[in-house]
């Protein structure tokens, strides 16, 4: 292995993602210069998607404990109770680059991936959801992108069998060269068997589990850490191929096995492969490993120490077993056709060995692999707080009804049901409410246990105040779960930005997390798991800063869940939460005024909490009879998806007074939510609102003619409605223009 | 009524269609592996339940159809015995020769997840008798082939022997091209074997089996085969 001459050149370590300085920690590390195979070790336990290198320090600055927290970051995904001896395991993760490059393929893995690292902690999967940004529909890939990307999120969950019940998408020219996947998985397990990465035990056997290694992926994770230039398509080798087949047997077979007490420590193989899985297991037990890589089941003959250590090659799992039971887990192996082979042991002296061949071609101190990593406290600039735009100053060309119509049918307001439709939402029997809603329900086991998910964030307002956004996008999710009934537990975070070597960009990462931060304390919702996608941009230009949050939150009587459809005829629509007629950064004045600019509605996160706490007692109590949160569009797009949902239309009274009318409609004030109740209710709830300080306004009444009527304006008929927001997307994807 | 689900590798609507079983009869039903080769003593219903048997990487239900098991379920359809598949298990029956046709890809090309009208075309049949002729049901499809197809001259024997047992249509009954989900032959969601004691379906009763979770439009499947074997008894 050591060898007189250096054969590791500046370019080769430049191939490998590793700046000279990194390189240079590398040999201070290990005392002389790395063997290939282990430069290309370093190389994937460095890159940013490993490591976390430029996000670290902020990472640890957000709430990660709370009452229902069981198990934090750090793990494959994070858990929480559910009370009963119950525990629901989750965490979101992005699959950007793959996507843009192999788009079937790339969100393909991403689900098979995420799904691996939740029942990898014995959990099984009970729902996915995920989060899409594409680019202009008018760019000329934005079309087979979206294509692509949905066919292959459905490919590997419908035939894996799991349900997708939510999700976002949203179309921006910032994402034209560089799409966003984000996937989230959602599994439940007893809370005394939840499994670990950490290896215990010296000379315990390392047992390797699933498909056989081949040469895809190899250097996905550092594909993943730098930006595109030309020619990305070039990269197409580095994105893995999914195969839900195999995984729906390891899941099969992996669940058996831990129940039959065979199972020590497991880490799937994702990110960086053979290398990343072996070394976490070994470093977080405090415990060495040895790899004997002449074991390990290979797809093709022929293949390096230096390729089987970087291929990402899916469905593969490490495992740490019981020595007696290991015979009882091979035959449990067998029966579902998966590989399974001895490939090392854990050793006392806390090295990272591999051997190939008779040689041994790395020798490593293992928790210096990963607590070693470089940390960067890297430059940012905060962004710049933008002008606020004032309703008074920003033209009504059209009257509000005309608005409506052309809002519900531009890109980002209307219905997704092409999505959704090509994604099982309904195997395993208990999915309550499915896409379309503010959040998914899902029944817990026989019930009445319910859970609620959500994805949710608003990249434009992230992009113009990245602290506001970053609040937002997790009051939004909040919120989201409170309108279904549902008391928001935790989150998972998957923070998308661009090139952190960037200072304006860091400072979108900074803010963002600040926010995230901000909110998350004041609201009670713990991050309990996450992931970093930086680098996300294309020839110097990034995408708007994305930071999603999936939350989940429990209902505990999921037969009281809300719906945001309209029930019944002549009920009260009323309007919880204050509206000032904030057009900064919204829909309308995006759409209708052709402008992309000012400050994001301001979060206020007590009254957030306040109206929420109100809102989800209602629910509760069965007094609310539909409930909508508003978010994009405003006021008079909750409502009309509030009667498209039932067919029922609504009269509704004059705009307030102090407040423009089309900011009245379109404004994307805050912590507001449409609920409706019987009329002999109103009253009632009026007093609560007042009580508990939550602003209530009046807004109309259902009523049976199925027509939307505002006042002084000719009913719109809600079936013109749905036309309109159903059309947009099923006919850009046969090919009209976008 | 004791049945029996047969799991392939890559099924996976196998524990949704146990659960609607053991919901309905009463009765837990026997997971067999494919490897198995016998069925229980005393079976009397077999299920072949949806997912992606061996993938589907080769034509949907071509290898499943030569699995071990098969042989046995062969035999039980042989004796008169009942054998219900669904997607996937509908798939696997028409290529183990048990059921006429096959099942293409969907018309529009794409996996397509959305509640169904089916129109019950007969109630005189052990797999019907908990619904009336012409009802129309509401049941969820989740599949990217199952656009049924046969020759000509085998769709005008289907019809001509009353062995097209579910049709999509609108809500009302009435058939309708816009409410054929997948372009099927006819609109045929469901047939019949000669013997009329296997049938194929594409969409998915037993995911409507419980009012919390969609409907109960599903549950006049497994209620009337309950009350078949009562009868039988």
């Amino acid at each position: 292995m050591t060898s007189a001459v250096s054969i590791i050149t500046p370019e080769l370590i430049a191939e490998h993602g590793l700046t000279p300085e990194e390189y240079q920690r590398i040999v201070g590390l290990i005392g002389r210069d790395p063997s290939i195979t282990e430069l290309g070790i370093f190389s994937a336990m460095w890159n940013e998607h490993c490591s976390y290198k430029s996000s670290k320090v902020h990472l640890r600055t957000l709430p990660t404990a709370g009452p229902c927290v069981i198990q934090g970051p750090g793990e494959n995904a994070g858990v929480i109770s559910i009370g009963d001896n119950l525990a629901v395991v989750f965490k979101m993760e992005s699959h950007n680059h793959p996507s843009y490059i192999e788009p079937y393929q790339g969100a393909a893995t991403g689900v098979g991936g995420i799904l691996r690292d939740v029942f990898t902690m014995g959990a099984r999967p009970i729902a996915c959801l995920n989060a899409l940004r594409f680019g202009d529909p008018a760019h000329p890939r934005t079309r087979s992108l979206v294509s692509g990307v949905v066919a292959g999120i459905g490919g590997y969950g419908n035939s894996f069998g799991v349900p997708t019940v939510g999700g976002s998408v949203g179309f921006h020219t910032r994402y034209d060269g560089n799409c966003l996947v984000n996937a989230m998985a959602v599994g439940l397990v007893d809370a005394d068997r939840i499994f670990y990465a950490a290896a215990t035990g010296v000379g315990t056997p390392i047992v390797y589990l699933g498909s056989k290694t081949g040469r895809d992926g190899i250097h996905g994770a550092s594909m993943a850490s730098a930006e595109f230039g030309e020619g990305a398509e070039e990269k197409r080798p580095t994105v893995q191929v999914g195969d839900p087949f195999s995984e729906k047997l390891l899941l099969e077979a992996c669940l058996e096995i831990m129940a039959k007490g065979c199972v020590i420590a497991i880490q799937d193989m994702g990110a960086a492969g053979l290398t990343c899985s072996a070394v976490e297991m070994g470093a977080k037990g405090d415990l060495g490993v040895t790899l004997d890589l002449d074991k390990v089941p290979c797809r093709e003959a022929g293949m390096t120490a230096y390729e089987m250590m970087l291929s990402e090659s899916q469905e593969r799992m490490l495992m740490v077993l019981r020595p007696e039971k290991e015979a009882e887990a091979e035959a449990i192996f067998r029966k579902w056709g998966l590989d399974f082979a001895v490939v090392g042991e854990t050793t006392p002296d806390k090295r990272f060995i591999v051997r190939w061949r008779g040689d041994t071609v790395a020798d490593l101190p293992i928790k210096e692999l990963g607590d070693e990593a470089p940390i960067y406290r890297r430059p940012f600039v905060e962004t710049p707080p933008p002008a606020i735009v004032r309703a008074t100053d920003v033209p009504a060309p059209m009257p509000v009804g005309a608005v409506l119509e052309r809002l519900l049918g531009t890109p980002d307001l209307c219905s997704k049901r092409w999505v959704w439709e090509q994604y099982d939402h309904v195997i395993l029997g208990n999915t309550v409410q499915r896409p379309g809603g503010d959040a998914a329900v899902v029944r817990i086991n026989e019930g009445p246990k319910g859970l609620a998910m959500t994805t949710d964030v608003t990249p434009r307002y992230c992009e113009a105040d990245p602290l506001e956004g970053g609040k937002q996008a997790v009051a939004e999710a909040w919120r989201n779960l409170t309108a279904v009934g549902a008391t928001p537990l935790a989150v998972t975070d998957n923070l998308n930005f661009g090139n952190p070597e960037r200072p304006e960009i860091m400072g979108q990462l900074v803010g963002a997390i600040r926010g995230i931060a901000e909110a998350c304390q004041a609201l009670d919702f713990p991050v309990v798991s996450g992931n970093v996608s930086l680098y996300n941009e294309t020839s110097g230009r990034a995408i708007l800063p994305t930071p999603t949050i999936g939350g989940v939150g429990l209902i505990e009587d999921f037969a009281k869940s809300a719906t945001l459809a309209f029930k019944a005829p002549d009920e009260q629509i009323l309007l919880l939460g204050e509206t000032r007629g904030w057009l900064g950064q919204s829909v309308y004045l995006r759409e209708i005024c052709g402008r992309e600019e000012g400050a994001p509605p301001p979060v206020d996160l007590a009254a957030e909490r306040r109206n929420g706490d109100l809102v989800r007692a209602l629910i509760g109590e069965g007094i609310a009879t539909a409930v909508h949160d508003v978010s994009d569009g405003g006021l008079l797009i909750a409502l009309a998806e509030m009667a498209m949902a039932s067919g029922l239309g609504a009269r509704l009274y004059a705009a307030a007074m102090l407040v423009p009318e089309h900011a009245f409609w379109f404004g994307e004030d805050q912590a507001r939510y449409v609920v409706t109740v019987r009329p002999d209710r109103a009253e009632a709830v009026m007093a609560r609102a007042k009580a508990a300080g939550v602003p209530l306004r009046r807004l109309g009444q259902t009523s049976g003619n199925g027509a939307l009527t505002l006042p002084n304006a000719a009913p719109i008929p809600v079936r013109t409605l749905v036309e309109r927001f159903e059309a947009w997307l099923p006919g850009y994807m046969a090919g009209k223009a976008g | 009524m004791k049945s029996a689900v047969i799991v392939f590798p890559g099924s996976n609507r196998e524990r949704d269609v146990a659960r609607a079983l053991e919901l309905v009869s009463g009765r837990e039903p026997a997971l067999l592996w494919h490897a198995d080769t016998g069925l229980p003593a005393g079976t009397d219903l077999v299920v072949l339940p949806g997912g992606f048997s061996y993938g589907d990487y080769l034509r949907c239900g071509a290898i499943a159809a030569q699995a071990p098991i098969m042989e046995a379920v062969r035999n039980h359809a042989g004796r008169g015995g009942l054998v219900v598949g669904i997607c996937n298990g509908f798939q696997i029956l028409c290529e183990a020769g048990l059921l006429p046709g096959v099942l293409l890809r969907n018309s529009g090309l794409r996996f397509i997840c959305r509640d169904v009208h089916l129109r019950i075309e007969r109630s005189d049949t052990p797999f019907t008798r908990g619904y009336n002729a012409g009802q129309v049901i509401r049941v969820p499809v989740a599949h990217g082939e199952g656009n049924y197809f046969a020759h000509p001259a085998t769709i005008s024997r289907l019809e001509s022997e009353g062995r097209v047992l579910f049709r999509y249509t609108a809500p009302d009954g009435s058939l309708d091209p816009r409410h054929n989900v997948n372009g099927a032959s006819n609109a045929i969601a469901g047939v019949l074997s000669e013997k009329l004691n296997v049938l194929g379906l594409m969409p998915h009763p037993e995911n409507h089996v419980d009012p919390a979770v969609g409907s109960t439009d599903g549950r006049g499947l497994f209620a009337g085969l309950v009350a078949h074997f009562a009868a039988a008894a």
